[in-house]
């Protein structure tokens, strides 16, 4: 095995796992934690994916900025002195199915042959390893801040300024909404 | 050899986790962290496209965007999930039903 699966394997073990906990574990502190280590292991498959640009902000906005939020989420909307916060969880088994499901069908990654009664023999495999993507001669690991901002300040400037003006949009909003009234 | 599957099973890994968190919490905050295991798996997908597709920068330019919105969107959400704390004293999703008739 290569150093590059290796590394992939890493990385994608810490994002799964992760992101497993984020679901599964009881606590709404532990699930804001691991959802650090998610963050970080996306990061580092873009690292891997030659996407220097993206990792920086992936760790910027979203550690930085998103996580911090949604643990302020957690803290506000629980009393002070309830140390536990705890999350229900509701049913749990039918979409537990639901979701294996559809991770089954997308993305089973070795092939099965099962013997069903009455059925006969079922291949299970999943759908994005069945298909022979369109793979071009893709980008080596190269620089790409700079011709990032090339694109957004050229061929992009328009979805550019209307994202900045999505954000301020969306923090007016958030204020107005969270703000209290006088008459209530 | 990584192949682009390899990075595709990460990502579809990542959505169903993130769907199982939407559906099965009933706290707000929590399914907003599904929500954004969902983005991010949308992400992974546009940058390893990016990658083993033509060689251009298109999805990663696409992935700045998703990151973008899904910084307003978690503002605007915990906007919400904090005035629906203030009126009702709990932040679980299924007893805001104001709208009941």
């Amino acid at each position: 095995m290569s150093a590059e699966a290796v590394i992939f394997f890493v990385f994608a073990a810490i994002t799964v796992g992760a992101a497993a906990i984020v679901v599964l574990a009881r606590s709404l502190i532990y699930s804001a934690f691991a959802l650090l280590f998610t963050f970080f292991g996306v990061a580092g498959l873009y690292v891997l994916l030659g996407a220097d640009f993206l990792a920086a902000t992936q760790l910027l906005i979203y550690v930085g900025g998103i996580l911090v939020l949604l643990l302020f989420g957690v803290m506000l909307t629980h009393k002070l002195y309830d140390l536990n916060l705890k999350t229900e969880v509701t049913q749990f088994l039918p979409a537990a199915i639901i979701c294996g499901g559809l991770f089954v069908l997308l993305a089973w990654p070795i092939e099965v042959s099962l013997l069903l009664p009455r059925i006969g023999r079922v291949r299970i495999l999943g759908t994005l390893w069945q298909t022979s993507w369109a793979t071009g001669s893709g980008r080596g690991p190269a620089a790409t801040t700079e011709e990032i901002g090339r694109l957004f300040m050229g061929s992009y400037l328009l979805p550019f300024e209307a994202a900045s003006v999505l954000l301020l949009v969306a923090l007016m909003g958030a204020a107005m909404i969270v703000r209290r009234r006088k008459d209530a | 050899m990584i192949t682009l599957p390899h990075y595709l099973t990460v990502s579809a890994a990542l959505f169903t986790l993130g769907l199982l968190g939407v559906l099965t919490r009933r706290n707000a905050v929590n399914v907003l962290m599904g929500i954004e295991l969902i983005l991010n798996s949308a992400n992974l997908n546009l940058v390893a496209f990016s990658r083993f597709g033509p060689g251009n920068l298109q999805g990663q330019l696409f992935a700045v965007f998703v990151i973008v919105i899904a910084a307003a969107e978690v503002a605007v959400a915990l906007a919400i999930v904090l005035t629906l704390y203030r009126l009702r004293r709990t932040p679980n999703l299924d007893e805001a039903d104001f709208l009941r008739g």
